[in-house]
């Protein structure tokens, strides 16, 4: 990827700018997504060290680095609204308010977590909370989604759905069939496209021939627009107004963020391609110091900024000590949940 | 394994300049698993062609080339997402020369590996090789160890037929020693990994280390096992089961893919077609649960082990 804002200042900002002046966030709120932010980065701070310790196998996708989607577009949807990520969609449970025990239970694949443990980390649920789950087939999810909306718009229940995926995924024809689909039948759906520039190994240069994924959306008739993803506040915005449009029944918008994957696709990938200069790139975009100085350029002082932190590390604290405490499901119970 | 099927790739590809690689992660990466390190470097990005996550797509680009004289390898990162290449694979690749009166040749492979007991969960785990015996007009192959799978995916290349080739990944780190020679294995034959007179044991792929096992186990108890590893499933080397059967009596088939309409239900019907009158037991079936297959420790339920082999044979054995 190019050099960071430079890559999408030019075109795609300029379009959502007066989307981004329209709105007038309080203080508290803000402070609010700061606590949510840190609240994730501790989380998978922890879900990193577990799996390193061997607490949990198999592997964990971390959304270090890219806070500010799950944040700010949380803040847009409302608490009836639903959500349905990816395996990097630690961030979006957590800000779809997911308790974060049971979510850090699932990872450890302990019977109190949010799915029973036998989904854990790619497979984290509370439908109960509107979160219809993190997916391990890429896209697979984003056609689900848009069922999910139409059964919204038949149900004329005023909800939307908001659907999360990487850039790698708008190369699935899953992704593509999904917008015509949507499109043609209004449903309210709001595609969020996180490109964090790389699909595993695999630079975005490398297999999207275009410099906004949001262009995608001019040949289905959407709108597509493309924000800073490093920022909770534009991507807030553009999602509000994804919204609205979609509960105003006038159907998808596709919201493309762009930011920075942390140090490696997942806790066990590693490879030729992450130089450390390339692993390392996210720390100089990383969306909570630069949240940290509009906040306090806003008024916020630090010791209320580190109080929210605390609170957000103690909130992880007990949740892993939760999750250790908790037992495995049992053996015998190895067959329930095939069927209703 | 990998070292082995990297070295089986890069010698067919010196051989015939029109192979083609598609698939993602398979450039400077060197394929999820290590697979294609070093390809890029050799023969440049036209030939190695990394790139966009789109199975389907890549699948379908696959069947174009093949047939247009370009054999061609894609690369599906885990058995589980075959089913998003299953259009391309199933109902064009297998078919086409046939519907279209033998005017075409489908030179392609799909390599895609098993990747289970990892605890990745329910769409990372399945090993899918019975849907696919199920189509006519596929090759299925699926080695259990370095020097087989060598042999077996130059074979395959030079067969020139639709092919799924599932590695495991448990056994790319094998290292059997693999010779010099670059010599094809022929498809369709059973190597006996083990002789024994007293049950016959099939299987292939990650179960033929822990039949080994068992049958090393039950030698201590004079129990004499063969273990036969199919090393392809289509064709289905129907001739060396029934053989082993006649000479032992009995049979078990041990497979990691669930029970129900697994392999092991078309390989214990050869046995009964081709062998029933020297059964002396029924023939019995060591597979996973027919269950998704969670994370965690509760995945260790779901999978068989070398002891649930041991039971089975000794239950042949009463
Ligand atoms: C259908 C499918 N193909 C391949 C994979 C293996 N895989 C897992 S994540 C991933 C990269 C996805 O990249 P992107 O959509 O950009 O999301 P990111 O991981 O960057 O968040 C791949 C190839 C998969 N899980 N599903």
């Amino acid at each position: 990827m190019k050099s960071l804002p430079a890559a999408w200042q030019a075109g795609a900002l300029s379009a959502v700018k007066n989307i981004i002046m329209k709105t007038e966030l309080d203080l508290n709120t803000l402070l609010y997504w700061y606590e949510q932010m840190w609240t994730i980065r501790y989380f998978e701070d922890n879900a990193i060290g577990s799996f390193r310790k061997g607490l949990f196998t198999g592997s964990t996708h971390p959304c270090i680095g890219q806070e500010a989607i799950a944040v700010g577009a949380g803040a847009a949807l409302r608490e009836t609204d639903q959500v349905l990520a990816t395996y990097r969609g630690h961030g979006h449970a957590i800000a779809k308010k997911l308790d974060v025990k049971r979510l850090m239970a699932e990872l450890l694949c302990k019977e109190t977590g949010c799915s029973g443990g036998r989904g854990g980390s790619m497979h984290l649920c509370d439908v109960s909370k509107g979160f219809w789950g993190t997916n391990a087939v890429v896209a697979a999810h984003i056609p689900i989604a848009g069922g999910v909306a139409l059964s919204n718009k038949l149900k004329k229940n005023g909800r939307v759905t908001a659907v999360f995926f990487g850039d790698g995924s708008t190369c699935e024809g899953a992704f593509f069939e999904t917008l015509n689909m949507a499109v043609l039948w209004k449903v309210p759906l709001v595609l969020v496209c996180e490109n964090n520039g790389f699909a595993i190994s695999v630079p975005t240069h490398m297999a999207i021939p275009i410099e906004n994924i949001a262009q995608r959306a001019q040949g289905f008739g959407l709108p597509g627009v493309t924000v800073d993803g490093n920022d909770p506040v534009p991507v807030y915005n553009a999602v509000s107004e994804a919204a609205d449009r979609a509960r105003r029944g006038e159907g998808p918008t596709l919201v493309e963020c762009k930011t920075t994957r942390w140090e490696r696709h997942s806790a066990i990938s590693a490879g030729k391609y992450e130089n450390e200069e390339e692993a390392m790139k996210w720390k100089k975009v990383d969306p909570i110091p630069r949240f940290t100085k509009a906040l306090l350029e806003k008024g916020a002082t630090e010791f209320q900024l580190k109080e929210l932190q605390e609170r957000a590390k103690k909130v992880n604290d007990e949740a892993m000590e939760f999750a250790l405490k908790s037992e495995y499901p049992k053996p015998e119970t190895v067959g329930d949940f095939v069927f209703a | 394994m990998a070292e082995a099927i990297n070295e089986a790739i890069r010698h067919e590809m010196r051989r015939d300049p029109n192979i083609i690689l598609l698939g993602q992660d398979i450039g400077a990466y060197g394929g999820t698993f290590g697979v294609y390190k070093g390809l890029l470097d050799e023969f440049g990005p036209e030939r190695v062609r990394d790139g966009p996550l789109c199975e389907a797509a890549t699948a379908g680009f696959g069947v174009g080339l093949a047939i247009s004289g370009m054999p061609t390898l894609v690369e599906i990162e885990f058995m589980d997402f075959m089913t998003l290449a299953s259009d391309a694979m199933c109902n064009q690749a297998a078919k086409m020369r046939y519907f279209f009166g033998g005017q075409v040749r489908v030179p392609m492979i799909i390599r895609t590996p098993i990747v289970n007991r990892l605890g990745l969960g329910a769409q990372h785990s399945q090993s899918l090789e019975a849907w696919l015996m199920h189509v006519p007009g596929l090759r299925v192959i699926i080695p259990s160890n370095a020097f087989d799978a060598k042999g077996l995916m130059i074979a395959a290349i030079r067969d020139g037929n639709p092919t799924v080739f599932i590695e495991h990944v448990r056994l790319y780190p094998n290292k059997a020693p693999v010779e010099e020679a670059d010599e094809p294995i022929p498809l369709g034959k059973l190597r006996v990994s083990r002789e024994g007179k007293d049950a016959t044991i099939a299987t292939y792929s990650g179960m033929v280390k822990p039949c080994l096992d068992a049958a090393a186990n039950l030698a201590r108890e004079g129990i004499e096992c063969e273990v036969l590893d199919l090393r392809t499933l289509a064709p289905l080397d129907c001739e060396g089961i029934c053989a082993s059967v006649r000479k032992t009596g009995r049979l078990v088939v041990a497979h990691e893919s669930v029970k129900t309409a697994g392999a092991g239900a078309e390989i214990a019907q050869t046995a009964m077609e081709g062998a029933f009158d020297y059964l002396q037991a029924p023939i019995l079936r060591v597979a996973s649960k027919d269950l998704p297959i969670p994370t965690g420790k509760l995945q260790d339920v779901v999978f068989p082990s070398a002891v649930d082999v041991e039971e089975a044979v000794r239950k042949v054995m009463e």
